[in-house]
């Protein structure tokens, strides 16, 4: 189940981290760190005044956005979550449900739902980020909900992964696996693998509780420890196993298929060399 | 190299099991089939081959003890987890390959070098009668070389002895206990102790549970106490919170929730797992060992799997200052059964 949207982006900063660290003693060490400071406390200014911006955004979004997503949503969910998205037989409604509800089942692809089943699985994503924004702000405009996490508390780099470590073993590993791996639940639904998820679709899981899983609000796990989380995630992610094959990391049943099958095999074939002739 | 042996192949004999009074169909001892050399008995340059392949399946053990070594002495880890795999990967094949090289080579060696003539044992005759009183004369004669019967002296201290010697064991399995008294039925729940979180140990408002939410709650002052870890795993309960309509609670315990927020002993009846995997829609608990499934709209109920009584409940209040509180400690022991549990 590796179909979540990935981050390429995530991934090329922390290898551009990695290896600042180990030029760290580079005669232009000084000049670069200065440079840097100097982009980073623009770059900071630069992103908290569109940050807020963003935060404003996600609460109010204009009335364009509203207006083109109240369309997106009529000719695309209406069908199943009712005109108004007041809910049907078929669908819950969407009133107080928030733009971080909108932004994590559609922008992961398990809305519109594919087919009727246990739960709503990702699948390729079926509208453009304009689309999936527009169609947020309507659904944020019917009533208040969650909102789309800014982006400084989703950058990785700046949480605690220890702490989130912690945490995650606590409150999310019970479904997820320790490995983030995924599990299987009741009745043909399972808590899919976090491997390759995006920090923005984490962090909205999280606070919106999609499908079967609970929610975590920020009263739960504050808006700091969802960031350690997520900077938990992205380590296990990025350093792999410790050592030998990972086998999807799902523990002793992928493991116990595989040594009663191959180990046997392995016993077996050479019972078999032990007892024939040489030739 | 050819070892001749005189039980292959001579087919004629003829083998008879002679029964009297009954008359059995002879037949052909058929024998062993034909011995045939192998490649290696017959071409010199074929043995000398099978026996560069040995010392080099041995030469593979060697080389994988170095690699053992090499990897343990000569990769030293850092904070870096590539290291580690490196040294894992090492340590892992170089074992492998020192103890396949060898195994696989010693058979080798057996199978292509080391001579391969069929031998015949014949069944030994059966003779219970016989055997049996050559036992009994074996214990007879230890007996009266022994002199126990002579010796009552010898007999009465080997008695005492014998009997005296498990008694340490017992000191021993002693000290396993004390035995665990009452502290199965209870835990550190009891009338107004604040529910919070793990592992923070931060207080829970009522306010702060919003339905779909679940808390993983431990009592207040856990963190602190000295046998923490055994505490915990008596103590630590599930906080949930779902529309009140959707609980059914039996008389008696309509007031032990608050506006829909339910705790319940996180310890699975079944042999003791976590029961912490929380479906907030269908509201089913379920135990990621044995896959027993609670339904938490009747009590926590068994619906599937081997667990043979619901959760426990912990019944819980709101404080003067808005926080979650136990009214009291479970009605009943959590987790497994166990003896005394009646």
């Amino acid at each position: 189940m590796k179909n979540f949207s990935s981050s390429g982006t995530t991934r090329g900063r922390n290898h551009f981290v990695k290896a600042l660290s180990q030029r760290r003693r580079h005669p232009l060490a000084a000049f670069a760190l200065l440079l840097m400071a100097l982009l980073v406390t623009g770059g900071i200014y630069a992103a908290a005044s569109t940050a807020n911006e963003a935060q404003a955004q996600t609460t109010t979004f204009t009335a364009n956005d509203v207006e083109e997503g109240s369309k997106l949503f009529s000719a695309n969910c209406a069908s199943c979550h009712g005109m108004g998205a007041t809910g049907s037989d078929a669908a819950p409604s969407l009133v107080g449900v928030g733009a971080a509800s909108v932004d994590f089942q559609v922008g992961t692809g398990r809305m519109p739902l594919q087919m009727n089943g246990p739960q709503a699985q990702a699948k390729p994503v079926q509208f453009t980020e304009e689309q999936i924004r527009q169609m947020a702000a309507y659904v944020a405009s019917l009533g208040a909900g969650p909102s789309i996490p800014s982006e400084e508390i989703l950058d990785a780099s700046e949480g605690d992964s220890s702490n989130g470590g912690e945490l995650f073993r606590v409150n999310c590993a019970m479904c997820h696996n320790a490995a983030a791996a995924g599990g299987a639940l009741t009745r043909g639904k399972f808590a899919p693998s976090i491997d390759g998820t995006s920090e923005k679709h984490i962090y909205e899981a999280m606070v919106t509780g999609p499908q079967n899983m609970p929610v975590f609000s920020d009263a739960n796990i504050s808006p700091e420890d969802k960031q350690d989380i997520i900077a938990f995630l992205k380590t296990i992610e990025e350093q792999g196993s410790p050592g030998g094959a990972e086998l999807g990391s799902l523990g002793p049943v992928s493991e116990g298929l595989f040594i009663w099958v191959a180990g046997l095999g392995v016993v077996i074939a050479f019972t078999v060399w032990l007892t024939s002739r040489s030739s | 190299m050819i070892m001749a042996d005189s039980s292959n192949g001579a087919p004629g004999t003829s083998v008879t099991v002679a029964t009297p009074g009954r008359e059995l169909d002879e037949f052909e001892n058929p024998g062993l089939p034909p011995h045939r050399p192998r490649l290696a008995d017959r071409d010199p340059r074929a043995e000398k081959r099978a026996e560069r392949q040995v010392a080099l399946l041995f030469l593979i053990s060697v080389l994988g003890t170095l690699l053992f070594f090499a990897g343990y002495f000569f990769v030293p880890l850092n904070e870096t987890i590539e290291r580690l795999r490196l040294q894992n990967l090492m340590l892992g094949l170089g074992t492998a390959f020192a103890m396949l090289g060898i195994g696989v080579g010693i058979v080798h060696w057996a199978k292509t070098l080391m001579p391969d003539h069929e031998v015949t044992e014949s069944r030994h005759e059966i003779r219970p009668e016989k055997d049996r009183r050559d036992a009994e004369k074996i214990v007879n004669d230890i007996l009266d070389e022994s002199g126990i019967k002579r010796r009552p002296l010898i007999r009465n201290t080997l008695l005492g002895a014998a009997l005296l010697a498990p008694l340490p064991a017992i000191a021993i399995f002693r000290d396993l206990g004390p035995l665990p008294g009452n502290s199965l039925k209870h835990t550190m729940w009891d009338t107004g102790v604040r529910l919070t979180r793990d592992p923070s140990g931060t207080p829970i408002r009522a306010s702060d549970v919003t339905i779909g939410s679940a808390f993983h709650v431990i009592p207040e002052g856990l963190n602190e106490v000295e046998n923490k870890l055994e505490e915990k795993a008596k103590a630590v309960v599930l906080l949930m919170r779902l529309d009140p309509e959707e609980l059914n609670p039996s008389p008696g315990r309509e007031n032990w929730g608050y506006d829909g927020i339910v705790a319940y002993s996180k310890i699975c009846t079944h042999v003791g797992c976590p029961v912490a995997l929380y479906e907030q829609q269908t509201h089913h608990l379920l135990c990621p060992c044995h896959q027993s499934t609670f339904d938490l709209e009747q009590e926590c109920e068994v619906i599937f799997g081997p667990a043979a009584r619901p959760l426990p409940q912990l019944p819980i209040e709101v404080d003067d200052e808005g926080y979650l509180v136990a009214s009291s400690d479970f009605q009943e022991p959590v987790g497994p059964s166990f003896w005394e549990r009646g």
